[in-house]
């Protein structure tokens, strides 16, 4: 199989199919990241344009660095370095940094959609690295990389999602790849953060309720979704920290509503003591670290199909060792013969 | 003398719909008559309008112009060209220019630009309040003594219902209606398009149909304390078509009018192309429904283009950044044949009384074709397949998301005071 998408904007239009490809296409970078030598040469003479006109740490580290093992160069833009506080448009400085000519261009924006509307506009694949209040495709492939790795499998989870899941991108991310595996979801929150129109976001037959109540939310959970409370993303009045605290963080004793082999997600910055109890934070049932460990692979994964599909030769890559190379090849095949 | 020759003339107000012809002798309707009655010398010009139908002039109760001060989007100029385009006769432009048109010089400025420079009649909206900051009453009487048809803070909401009150108090002595952006502000606030499960999925802040309804609920409201005309703008939820409804049952005063792009898109129709930007922003699914049958049955008065050119450099950029409003005047007419005609809803008839005595009847003016009327017409056919592509407009703006669309009959030929404003 090889993906539909020549950009990699939302996971909400993949088929199971694709996603399973991608999260296939990931493992096989999992294993690079235990190598004592990490670099590849599959990329070398490429370049990734790293475009980050929203704040971000991790994700931009994550990005960066799986460009740089798979032997990319990067360029990176930060808004702040960035001719937009100089009035340019969104739309002027990405052909700017397009008429540098990189092979890939990977942003983050704080505006829902401003990927598409780039992608609309260049040549080059873009990869969303979090739009707004839409979607974080690459973190919903690292979370359910994560979970597959600890479960055995993503289908017929029982997922629950804690917290501010309106503002929330990595939320929406993982309703979209999870329910398409047929796992159910529990957004548990304050009822402002948790509109009812959640509940049908999904695909058709998706079940997805709501709950305002943290030990409702937690029964039976397989897998727990921690989410940061995003203070920059909300027009309301804030719930007060106390209040959030009180009800909504998932510490030790609520934790036990949950199955007992349920294990925990959070996309990060954590903040400890708020929506999470520092001992869960570090308890055997997190995986917060593998995740990040996990991100470097899957972005490898996406940066390595995104470029070697767009270059469109046949040849792919040329340079050892190629983990994705055989797989990919056969996947080719197959998905030819089938579509 | 021009003779418009062998059409179908459909006027509502004037209870005609019969082959006609018509003799249009400077700016004045002079003959209307069974086909070749009308008797012709070799000065007449004449338009054959065999196969088209033959309407009073479209009348538009909301647009903007743009000129004074946001020229690179729009000027009286090329807005009035495409309002000829569409079909329209006569258009009221918004205050919201900058200057906002909230006295009496802005007043006559417009009324001087239209004069040397425009192909149809420009009828000015003032503005209710001084700068539309919803604070102080605007000159409201010497505007009027200068043109204005009616007054307005659109683009907003007029702030306060004690402001309302003064607005509408005032304007019933001065015998004009009140034309309400009607939006309560604290519940739209940041929202880019309308609240629903399109834009929970894209993420992009919603505003509720409530914001709207509650501001109409006001203003019906504040109606029944004094006895104004008001007229409900861009009217797009169900809940405020009700209001509407209700109001006039009880015998108030109050209209309102439907846009081409609510009666045609939903909510549902939003991906990130700031083309599908407007306020109030395209309606959930219901509301569509409620609208059309809204038109159908009289509760709405006029269609309305709301047409809010913006230049590219303004309106391409991210969803959120984008402003408000799409390009209206050429697609409006098509538009309604393909939504409401064409699709067996209403009649061809109710239609045009939609585009000319029910506007009319807003402004408290009469749209009819007969001896001594004002030679405005507009000719349109309902079956001559045809292309919009926006990179033809007059219009200083492209952001139209019916660009590329084919419609099924338009506009054809648009006659102002007696003369060609536009002909295919």
């Amino acid at each position: 199989m090889i993906h539909r998408f020549r950009d990699l904007l939302a996971l909400e239009p993949l088929t199971a199919d694709e996603l399973g490809f991608l999260l296939d296409q990931s493992k096989q970078f999992q294993e690079i990241q235990r190598h004592p030598l990490k670099k590849l040469a599959t990329l070398r003479g490429k370049t990734v344009a790293l475009a980050f006109f929203e704040n971000s740490t991790r994700t931009r580290i994550s990005f960066g660095t799986a460009a740089s093992r798979l032997g990319a160069d990067t360029m990176n833009l930060q808004a702040e370095a960035s001719s937009l506080k100089k009035g340019e448009s969104l739309l002027d400085t990405v052909h700017v940094l397009d008429a540098m000519k990189p092979d890939c261009l990977v942003m983050r924006h704080a505006a829902s959609g401003a990927p598409d509307f780039v992608a609309r506009n260049l040549d080059i694949p873009v990869i969303n690295a979090g739009d707004g209040t839409h979607e974080h495709p690459s973190q919903g492939l690292l979370d359910a990389l994560t979970i597959r790795d600890r479960k055995g499998t993503i289908e017929n989870l029982n997922v629950t999602i804690l917290g501010d899941i309106q503002h929330s991108r990595v939320a929406r991310s993982n309703i979209h790849l999870l329910t398409k595996f047929g796992c159910r979801f529990n957004l548990c929150g304050p009822a402002i953060w948790v509109p009812r129109e959640l509940e049908q976001i999904g695909p058709a037959g998706a079940s997805i309720r709501r709950t305002s109540r943290i030990e409702e939310g937690l029964e039976g959970a397989d897998v727990i979704l921690v989410l940061r409370v995003q203070t920059e993303r909300m027009y309301e009045p804030s719930l007060s920290t106390d209040d959030y605290i009180l009800l909504y963080q998932l510490n030790a004793e609520r934790l036990r509503r949950a199955k007992p082999e349920a294990i925990i997600l959070h996309p990060g910055p954590m903040n400890r003591g708020v929506e999470i109890s520092p001992e869960v934070a570090d308890g055997p049932q997190s995986c917060v670290l593998e995740q990040v460990t996990n991100g470097i692979a899957v972005r490898m994964a996406l940066l390595f199909l995104l470029i070697s599909g767009a270059t469109d030769d046949g040849s792919q890559l040329a340079e050892e060792p190629q983990p994705a190379r055989t797989e990919a090849a056969n996947n080719k095949e197959s998905t030819h013969a089938s579509h | 003398m021009l003779l418009i020759k062998n059409g179908r003339v459909l006027d509502p107000a004037g209870k005609i719909d019969a082959a006609m012809d018509i003799l249009l002798d400077g700016q004045k309707i002079s003959t209307v008559a069974t086909p070749g009655k009308i008797p012709q010398n070799k000065d007449t010009e004449i338009f054959d309008a065999d196969g088209l139908i033959v309407a009073p002039g479209f009348i538009d109760l909301h647009a903007h112009l743009r000129e004074p001060g946001q020229e690179s989007s729009e000027t009286i100029e090329t807005g009035t060209r495409a309002a000829a385009r569409g079909g329209f006769t006569a258009i009221c432009c918004m205050p919201n220019t900058k200057p906002v048109n909230d006295n009496a010089s802005v007043t006559r400025f417009i009324m001087d630009r239209a004069k040397s420079s425009a192909s149809v009649r420009v009828w000015p909206i003032g503005a209710a309040s001084v700068g539309s900051k919803g604070e102080n009453l605007a000159e409201i009487a010497a505007m009027k003594q200068a043109g204005i048809v009616a007054v307005s803070d659109d683009g907003k909401p007029i702030a306060t219902a004690k402001l309302a009150r003064q607005v509408m108090e005032y304007c019933r002595s001065l015998d004009l209606p009140v034309f309400e952006h009607a939006e309560d502000v604290s519940l739209a606030a940041g929202g880019v398009m309308r609240e629903g499960v399109t834009s929970t999925r894209l993420g992009l802040r919603g505003m509720p149909g409530a914001a709207e309804s509650i501001c109409v609920s006001r203003d019906v409201q504040i109606v029944e304390l004094t006895g104004a005309r008001l007229h409900i703008a861009h009217l797009s939820a169900k809940a405020s078509l009700h209001q509407v409804r209700g109001a006039k049952q009880r015998g108030l005063p109050v209209t309102c009018e439907v846009t081409p792009h609510h009666f045609t898109l939903i909510d549902e129709d939003v991906v990130y192309d700031s083309r599908f930007k407007m306020n109030p922003p395209l309606a959930a699914r219901e509301d569509r429904e409620a609208l059309l049958a809204g038109l159908a049955d009289g509760t709405v008065d006029a269609i309305a283009t709301d047409h809010a050119p913006h230049e590219p450099a303004l309106k391409d950029v991210e969803f959120d950044r984008a402003p408000f409003g799409i390009l209206g005047f050429e697609t409006a007419l098509a538009l309604a044949l393909e939504q409401l005609v064409h699709t067996g809803r209403l009649s061809i008839s109710r239609m045009v009384e939609l585009f000319t005595a029910g506007p009319a009847r807003v402004l408290g003016i009469e749209r009819k074709i007969a001896a001594g009327q004002p030679a405005d017409l507009t000719i349109f056919s309902v079956d001559r397949s045809w292309t919009y592509s926006v990179t033809e407009s007059p219009s200083k703006s492209r952001n139209s998301p019916f660009s590329g669309r084919t419609f099924i009959g338009g506009p054809v030929a648009t006659v102002v005071d007696g003369r060609f404003v536009h002909k295919m």
